[in-house]
């Protein structure tokens, strides 16, 4: 065998603290190295030109690059490796960058690691076989989970494009949090008039199948053929019969049922459509506050539905449903503020959240549009808004920004002068973050057109006196505490992941962060992939997004998921395990022990044997580390190759050791 | 106004050991103010408690040890329950406190004359001795008319000792005095 | 009943002048509710607020010195009535967790601190050990038609990490423990916000001031009296009630309990253990109309 080695000097990253023409020099002394060389950027265009060249030249049959991570560039230089007329495969890369000189300072030290490293990848390499990657169908259907903005946009992009969409949503409406605001900003155009027709759209499309009140169960298979379970929860109603018509809210005798959509400023109905834009426009009973399921009788819905859409007796339903794809769009939750002990810790009635103010600003909304005091129903004339309500705070584990809070909380300051010109907002911030287009000119109008008083600081407590609020804060461009008297207090509460990501992200086996949200493939250059092939990320249950970017990501994800259906197979990683028939005794172990149902047993001339199904197979090696025989072996990372870098590595610390 | 230079008057070792001896990290503070604003000694202070964080960020020295605010602190640690970056504040003033002390800058000399005769009174005695701080107190400062009105209220109602009550172990109290003040000078 | 003591007792020094009816009824209601106390042989002041304003080694060395005698006497738990006392006591146990700030208080001392003592309130005990349900079974004279202000001060609670008990923001065990006696508590909103401390003497404006806030908001929310666990919040508003009224033209009139004395009332203990007749602000108006049910503020 013919191996070149090629040292990459990465600029100054790696040639700073490595000597790299020394690590080369040594190089040349092992065994079946035909040609080492150091060089100025591997990946640039010159840089694989001299791989290709010295391939030719040199009759090479493998090669290595001592360069950054293989994360960075190991498809990169494989595809070199075909253009020089190899076998991808015959390529291994040691990492002499985040492993060597960004870690380190000593140039001696560095240079002897990278060139320990050098010999670890020649060692691997001579015991690498050309492989070559299978084909295999796959299903263009394509699932969406999580149906608010970010959800529907990729939807629709995708239905558009002629896929089979299956779009799966939590709650009983689509929507999310955008259908329950009233205006958007910097526009200040209405929220439901632009999302409400492409929420129509999504229920009439007939590339889409909804559905709603439902939850992803499980998720097994991998791209291409990915097979999910999704839990259609017992909504008590026949929505294949419900027209929608409200009869049954009318009548219903228990209104006192928790009202999700209006954020429980006021209460709805035990049977209930979320809201008159819903979509599905259907009903569901709440059975924590329906009569029928706490005293046993009523069915004064059952009796006065015209179309007998109502089961008191339906039960949770599971189905499920194959697709090549998956586009997680699960959003966001807003903090909850009763963290917030000096904010009254919800124990006052006129201190809301944003969300709960959005819905009293909007005309469909419990107050039907006009801004009450939930303590007493008065018009308030003082209002005070506070930035900062579960963002950027580390002693309650937020120290992120949220993103958006300084905008809606812009925004809802001009819509209060709207409502009621004789008030005077206030807005306590720390610092005001409007980076978008038209976002700073809007918050300027705000305190120019609007009079929002702005007051650069934090609120330190809020307390009632008498039938006001007093908001106690700093000004700190004043240089003093300062007090406001409110009649209501606006919490512009932050954003947190939505609640059970973490147990989201585990069945489809994608990473999160501290917060739960969701990790792309990288943050720069991959923001919509996820490290799980087929899954993608669109809106914030990446990170708090506002509309425009959750918009953008969907139609992203949407386009990702578009050009991957574009083939009509894909290729499989050839490094999966095999099994040595020869030496497999049928113990059945690795079939146990198999995370992916990856392994199946055969019979082979009256035999019991194990055979690896290679489409399913992930390269864990969990297997070839159960197998009693050593017959299962995974391609690409055999024991004998495991064991020969090892060798590698610990002749030369001996011989370390002796100088 | 004062125009601070800061290239010239930014006081880094000064910077440093207030971080040393209140183990805080003073770079956490992002001045939102919160401090000040749940401070209840606000009113009476002559630099609010963020700005006083603020010119230890700056390290302005002369500043921070020569203010009234440092004595006038009363340790009821609003600002370090509701630090959004867990920035323990009173402990910093504490800190400051100490600092100005042994540089001999006291800006509020009563509140000082008070705090010296309670402690006089504890090193004497073993425990502190009310009527006897007031006493020395108002030796030391003329104010003759300090709480003048109360002292019968108390007295009436038997609430205030006339004599010290001297522990057996008060010598082991002065000591620890003595051994403190070999230490540190203090 | 006979149990030994579980608990170390240090009393304070102000519970031996300016607060001996909280020392009394402390006592008086431990004995009651089968609480037994030892007092810490031969204590010494903890130091208080002036010696952190001096240095943390001196104040943990002053406090360490009653530790260590507690801990000699075979105990490992502390409980003092006064906030002040507690942060102190807390406080030290708390930064004595650093084996090098513990060496420096040590070599203050002539016998030194090695850990293993922990420090709670009197009321935490009550609230933990007997609890607001055990309290409501024992009461014999129920506080009905007493409406009251909580106040607990600004160091009861805070720094929640060093004091771990209650809610920080806005504790709840005084009004629990008021609820069982039969007393209605207000919503009073500054249960926390300082008094003005011990500025008392020194700058009698600074209380003035924080204390008629305190006061001012009391006959908002149509309380009747004052409850508080603090000997300087409990003379800054009750002593020191004609100087705030003095300096702000205002008329107040409110007793200022101390919590221990209510339970005692309610548990229908002696008067002359409760010390009433040492508060300056007389409570024997409301105290006589205990029992009927309209309160008082409802008629005026």
């Amino acid at each position: 065998m013919k191996i070149g080695v090629f040292v990459c000097h990465c600029g100054s990253n790696i040639a700073g603290t490595v000597d790299t023409a020394k690590v080369a020099e040594a190089a040349r002394q092992m065994p079946e190295v035909a040609f080492a060389t150091d060089t100025m950027y591997a990946c640039s265009e010159p840089g694989q030109a001299g791989v290709v060249q010295a391939v030719k030249e040199h009759g090479l049959d493998g090669v290595v690059v001592a360069s950054c991570t293989p994360r960075m560039h190991e498809l990169t230089f494989r595809r070199t490796l075909e253009r020089a007329g190899l076998n991808r495969y015959m390529f291994e890369m040691a990492n002499i960058r985040e492993h060597v000189s960004w870690i380190g300072k000593d140039m001696q030290a560095n240079t002897r690691k990278a060139t320990d490293l050098v010999g670890i990848a020649v060692e691997k390499l001579r015991r690498d076989k050309p492989l070559t990657a299978k084909k295999f169908d796959i299903c263009k259907r394509v699932m969406v989970i999580g149906g608010g903005v970010a959800g529907i946009q990729a939807a629709l992009d995708m239905a558009e494009g002629g896929l089979e969409v299956v779009l799966v949503e939590r709650s009983a409406t689509i929507g999310g949090k955008m259908a329950k605001l009233d205006k958007t900003f910097p526009t200040v155009d209405c929220s439901s008039c632009i999302l409400g027709p492409k929420m129509v759209d999504v229920s009439q499309h007939p590339n889409i199948t909804l559905y709603a009140y439902s939850e992803v169960e499980s998720v097994s298979g991998f791209v291409g053929n990915f097979d999910v379970k999704v839990r259609r929860k017992a909504r008590y109603v026949n929505w294949e019969a419900c027209t929608g018509c409200g009869l049954c809210m009318e009548k219903c005798p228990s209104k006192k049922a928790k009202d999700d959509f209006n954020e429980q400023i006021g209460t709805t109905t035990a049977i209930n459509i979320p809201s008159p834009q819903a979509i599905p426009k259907k009903a569901k009973i709440d059975p924590e506050f329906c009569r029928q399921f706490t005293k046993g009788k009523c069915g004064v819905c059952a009796k006065i539905c015209p179309s007998g859409a109502i089961e008191y007796d339906q039960q949770d339903e599971v189905v499920g449903e194959k697709v090549g794809a998956i586009i997680a769009a699960t959003g966001f939750d807003l903090f909850d503020y009763t963290r917030y002990g000096e904010y009254g810790g919800g124990r006052y009635p006129d201190v809301i959240t944003s969300i709960q103010y959005e819905r009293m600003l909007s005309a469909s909304g419990p107050t039907g549009g006009h801004i009450k005091r939930p303590s007493d129903s008065k018009e308030p004339k003082s209002i005070v808004f506070v930035q900062c309500v579960g963002s950027r705070d580390k002693s309650i584990g937020r120290p992120y920004c949220s993103g958006f809070c300084c905008m809606y909380t812009a925004k809802q300051a001009i819509l209060t002068k709207d409502h009621i010109p004789d008030s005077q907002s206030y807005v306590f911030y720390m610092d005001i973050r409007a980076p978008g287009k038209n976002y700073d000119e809007f918050t300027r109008r705000g305190m120019e057109e609007y009079g929002t008083q702005y007051i650069r600081g934090r609120v330190s407590m809020i307390y009632p006196q008498g039938d006001k609020y007093i908001v106690r804060g700093a000004d700190t461009l004043l240089g003093t505490q300062v007090e406001v008297e409110a009649d209501l207090v606006v919490l512009a509460v932050g954003a947190e992941s939505s609640k059970g990501s973490p147990e989201l992200a585990e069945k489809l086996r994608i990473s999160y962060d501290a917060y739960g949200f969701f990790m792309e493939s990288h943050p720069k250059l991959k923001p919509v992939e996820t490290n799980t092939a087929g899954v993608y990320l669109a809106g914030s249950c990446q990170g708090p997004k506002d509309i425009p970017s959750s918009v953008g990501q969907g139609s992203a994800a949407a386009a990702k998921v578009l050009s991957l259906f574009s083939r009509s197979q894909l290729e499989s990683d050839p490094q999966v395990s095999m099994v040595d028939i020869k030496r497999c005794i049928g113990c059945g172990k690795c079939i146990a022990t198999c995370p992916f149902g990856a392994i199946e047993a055969i019979d082979f001339r009256g035999q019991p044997k194990a055979q690896v199904i290679e489409t399913v197979c992930q390269g864990c090696g969990i297997c070839t580390a159960t197998c009693p025989q050593g017959a299962i072996q995974l391609q690409h990372f055999t024991d004998n190759q495991i064991l020969a870098e090892v060798n590698a590595l610990c002749q030369q610390a001996l011989e370390v050791n002796f100088e | 106004m004062q125009v601070i230079k800061i290239s010239h008057s930014k006081n880094t070792d000064f910077m440093a050991q207030v971080e040393r001896e209140s183990g805080q990290n003073l770079s956490l503070c992002y001045q939102c103010g919160n401090c000040t604003a749940g401070c209840p000694y606000t009113f009476v202070y002559d630099i609010p408690v963020s700005k006083i964080m603020r010119l230890l960020q700056t390290g302005q020295k002369d500043a921070v040890l020569s203010c009234h605010s440092i004595w006038l602190c009363a340790t009821c640690e609003s600002c370090t329950t509701r630090c959004p970056n867990d920035i323990d504040v009173a402990r910093i003033m504490d800190v400051l406190r100490h600092m100005a002390r042994r540089e001999g800058r006291v800006a509020e000399r009563t509140v000082k004359v008070f705090w010296d005769e309670f402690l006089n009174s504890v090193r004497k005695h073993g425990r502190a001795f009310e009527l006897g701080i007031v006493a020395s107190y108002v030796g030391k400062t003329g104010r003759f008319w300090t709480d003048m009105e109360l002292g019968p209220k108390a007295l009436l109602k038997g609430k205030l000792a006339f004599k010290p009550h001297d522990i057996k172990g008060k010598q082991e109290v002065a000591k620890i005095f003595e051994r403190f003040k070999e230490e540190y000078g203090g | 009943m006979n149990l030994a003591p579980k608990y170390a007792y240090y009393p304070g020094c102000s519970g031996q002048s300016t607060s001996s009816e909280y020392e009394v009824s402390t006592r008086a209601v431990c004995r009651a509710l089968g609480l037994e106390l030892a007092e810490i042989p031969d204590w010494s002041c903890c130091g208080s607020t002036p010696a952190h304003t001096v240095d943390h080694v001196l104040s943990a060395a002053l406090a360490a010195r009653n530790l260590v005698l507690a801990k000699e006497a075979g105990f490992d738990t502390v409980v003092t009535p006064c906030p002040s006392c507690l942060t102190n006591l807390k406080t030290a146990v708390h930064r004595m967790e650093d084996p090098d700030f513990m060496d420096k208080v040590n070599k203050l001392l002539d016998r030194p601190f090695h850990g293993g003592v922990q420090v709670k309130s009197v009321l935490q005990v009550i609230f933990e050990d007997i609890g607001p349900a055990r309290l409501k079974a024992m009461v014999k004279k129920p506080l009905s038609g007493l409406r009251l202000a909580p106040y607990y001060g600004c160091i009861m609670n805070r720094p929640p990490d060093v004091m771990q008990f209650d809610d920080p923001e806005n504790p709840i065990s005084i009004d629990k423990l008021m609820e069982a006696l039969g007393a209605e508590v207000a919503p009073f909103p500054l249960k926390v916000e300082c008094c003005g401390a011990s500025f008392g003497v020194a700058r009698k404006d600074v209380v003035t001031q924080l204390s008629g806030k305190l006061l001012q908001m009391a006959e908002t929310v149509e309380a009747q009296a004052f409850v508080t666990a603090c000997p300087l919040c409990q003379m800054n508003l009750d002593l020191r009630q004609g100087q705030v009224n003095m300096a702000a033209k205002t008329k107040h009139n409110l007793p200022v309990f101390y919590y221990t004395q209510l339970i005692g009332v309610a548990l229908g203990l002696a008067e002359t253990d409760l010390g009433l007749d040492k508060l300056i602000v007389s409570p024997r108006g409301i105290l006589a109309r205990i029992g009927q049910k309209q309160p008082a503020a409802a008629n005026q």
